[in-house]
């Protein structure tokens, strides 16, 4: 957070236009995973439980935009032919610092998460956001853009969650949520909810009902 | 005749201009009236035109005239088969006659008297079972297409009409109706019509509808108990199992198949269909009946069945001749009697077929349907999971439909390069 009182000096206003839309358009009209179509493999990965896919919503949120401005604050001085590396050596470590969070407060949902906190370094969003975003602009921005994003990410996760946890064991956070007189009447659990391509689905309908919204059209 | 004309010529102007009061269900009237009379406007009398009364919705009904044996096997055995259930467990001792509780149909036409079970009790008990399932699977199928249609200014296709009878013959006769429904408005809508409705969709709707259900309610579409239906709360018979011939063969510790098919069903019984499975695809004579259909108008690809015959023969042949019999399992069962058990030739005759989700090219088609037979026999013999294949080996066929076309297309091409 010592990165905020950088820009303020060098930028006219903390939130000036530029970066009101850092924040809301990955939310809605460029998101990561209806319009970029990024981070879809721990989309669906992390989806059978609503607890499990808000950490991790929270996870890339905190990695995303510790890592933006780190970068950004480095950005003039990384040379051009090892940025790669560079930018996956401090994801790597912000990755690392939150794996650790999680296991010393929130032991249980981190044994669950098991590989995929460790795998947020390979998330599309997190390089991407680097690449794209922080390496031109400056920390503050960049920060914002890296909680615009998580967030954009994280609200589809949840929303693909609890359509899973739901549908697919009839539950949410973990406590039941429909009634045993339903299943008593014959409902059943969808098992296909449980697995990855039920989550898949469901994404595709996210992006289709999110394009029907937004009128995005593919060129 | 002319008492309907009259009156849909009367109705007309309230949907056709487009300020009329109804424009917006157009496509509805429209399919209507092309339902009952065929449509006037036919290509003109000059230049290359198809001048031809065969369109869409002819198609579709000699479609469904094929599959009409196999309904009635359907309605038929579905009765057959939950009496021979109920009376082997008065035989066992394991049901008293007055413990057997009578589903709606045979309440309104009244009950069988059980030990004297008559061929009206029979089509009375099949028909009980199968006019909802039909019901549901046309109305919800036709229900969504319609809105579509609406909502697109687009008229209401034909194709549903088959979807829905196909559905109804490849899922168990005791399939709860809500869970049919999910999966038809689930195949209807993201298997369809996302893809623009009647003949551009990938997969084959009625097989989307199965294989949604398969992985969505495997209890209810998978084992030991579902396939003969019943009269309690989930329409099964409590306490009788009778596993499916390929569920029967499918364990690796089976060394010689065909000798412990042979020990449940004949041969006979095989054939025409004598045997617990899913509604309608179980009697090969029925099959046959509308694959010739099928071929004699020229509706059915005869290179895509025939192919797919060959290529599970093929198959079959050579992994019985080649695999030890230690392997265990359908490998070991004779390739004659892959035929006769399970869905595959009903799949092949009315699903693979599917004129949208098949190759165009005719060697494209001989090539897909080899592969089909193929990828069912693996699924069948080599996976451990599942005891048929041929759900799954025809919608991988079906994506790799436009790829084996452009292949044969690129071929043709080269081949024709290379003459000149």
């Amino acid at each position: 957070m010592t990165a905020t009182s950088t820009p303020a000096v060098a930028k006219p206003g903390l939130f000036g236009k530029e970066e009101i839309s850092a924040v809301k358009d990955p939310l809605w009209d460029n998101n990561p995973i209806a319009l970029q179509v990024l981070g879809i493999c721990s989309a669906l990965a992390v989806t059978t439980r609503l607890d499990k896919a808000i950490v991790m919503g929270i996870g890339v949120t905190f990695v995303t935009a510790m890592a933006n401005v780190v970068i950004s604050l480095l950005r003039n001085f990384i040379p051009n032919k090892i940025r790669i590396i560079v930018q996956l050596v401090v994801v790597s470590g912000v990755v690392i610092v939150f794996d650790q969070l999680l296991r010393a407060y929130m032991f249980d949902l981190s044994k669950q998460l098991s590989v995929f906190v460790g795998l947020i370094i390979t998330n599309c969003i997190v390089m991407g956001r680097l690449e794209a975003y922080a390496m031109q602009n400056p920390p503050w921005r960049s920060f914002l853009d890296g909680i615009g994003n998580g967030l954009g990410y994280a609200w589809i996760l949840a929303v693909v969650a609890t359509v899973r946890e739901i549908l697919g064991s009839g539950k949410l956070f973990g406590v039941q949520l429909v009634p045993q007189a339903l299943y008593d009447a014959g409902y059943t659990n969808n098992g296909l909810m449980v697995l990855a391509p039920g989550a898949f689905l469901l994404l595709g309908v996210i992006v289709w009902v999110q394009r029907a919204i937004s009128g995005y059209v593919e060129k | 005749m002319q008492f309907l004309r009259n009156l849909i010529e009367k109705q007309r102007q309230l949907y056709h201009a487009k300020d009329s009061k109804f424009h917006k269900a157009w496509p509805l009237f429209d399919a209507f009236e092309t339902f009952l009379f065929a449509p006037e406007h036919r290509a003109g009398k000059q230049g290359v035109h198809v001048r031809d009364y065969v369109d869409l919705k002819r198609v579709m009904n000699t479609v469904i005239i094929a599959m009409l044996p196999c309904l009635l096997w359907a309605i038929w055995n579905t009765g057959a088969q939950h009496f021979h259930a109920v009376e082997s467990l008065l035989g066992a001792g394991k049901l008293a006659p007055e413990g057997y509780t009578l589903g709606w149909l045979q309440a309104l036409l009244g009950g069988p008297t059980l030990g004297a079970v008559t061929a009206f009790d029979t089509i009375v008990f099949g028909l009980q079972r199968m006019l909802p399932i039909l019901i549901v699977s046309y109305g919800v199928g036709l229900g969504i297409e319609m809105v579509f249609s609406v909502i697109r200014s687009e008229e209401v296709s034909e194709g549903y009409l088959v979807s829905g009878m196909l559905i109804a013959l490849i899922v168990p006769a005791s399939i709860p109706l809500w869970q049919l429904a999910v999966g038809v408005a689930f195949a209807v809508i993201l298997g369809k019509e996302v893809f623009g409705g009647t003949g551009m969709n990938i997969f084959n709707p009625a097989m989307m509808v199965r294989a949604f259900l398969f992985f969505s309610f495997a209890a209810q579409m998978s084992g030991d108990q579902v396939w003969v239906a019943g009269n309690n709360s989930q329409h099964l018979i409590d306490g009788y199992s009778s596993p499916t011939a390929l569920a029967i063969v499918k364990p690796s510790v089976i060394t010689d198949a065909s000798a412990t098919l042979a020990e449940h069903f004949s041969r006979a019984d095989l054939f025409f269909g004598n045997i617990p499975g899913s509604a309608g695809e179980m009697s090969k004579l029925a099959v046959l009946l509308g694959a010739f259909w099928l071929i004699f108008t020229g509706v059915g690809s005869w290179r895509v069945m025939l192919a797919g015959v060959l290529g599970m023969l093929g198959i079959a042949f050579v992994m019985h001749g080649l695999m030890p019999a230690s392997f265990g399992g359908p490998v070991t069962l004779s390739p004659v009697d892959h035929l006769l058990v399970g869905g595959f030739l009903f799949g092949l005759v009315f699903m693979a077929t599917d004129p949208v989700s098949s190759p165009e090219t005719n060697t494209g088609k001989w090539i897909y349907g080899v592969l089909i037979g193929v990828v069912t026999f693996l699924v069948r013999a080599v996976n451990p999971a599942y005891p048929e294949g041929t759900m799954l080996s025809i919608l991988l066929l079906n994506a790799f439909a436009p790829t084996i076309d452009h292949f044969v297309v690129a071929a043709n091409i080269k081949r024709r390069l290379a003459r000149s």
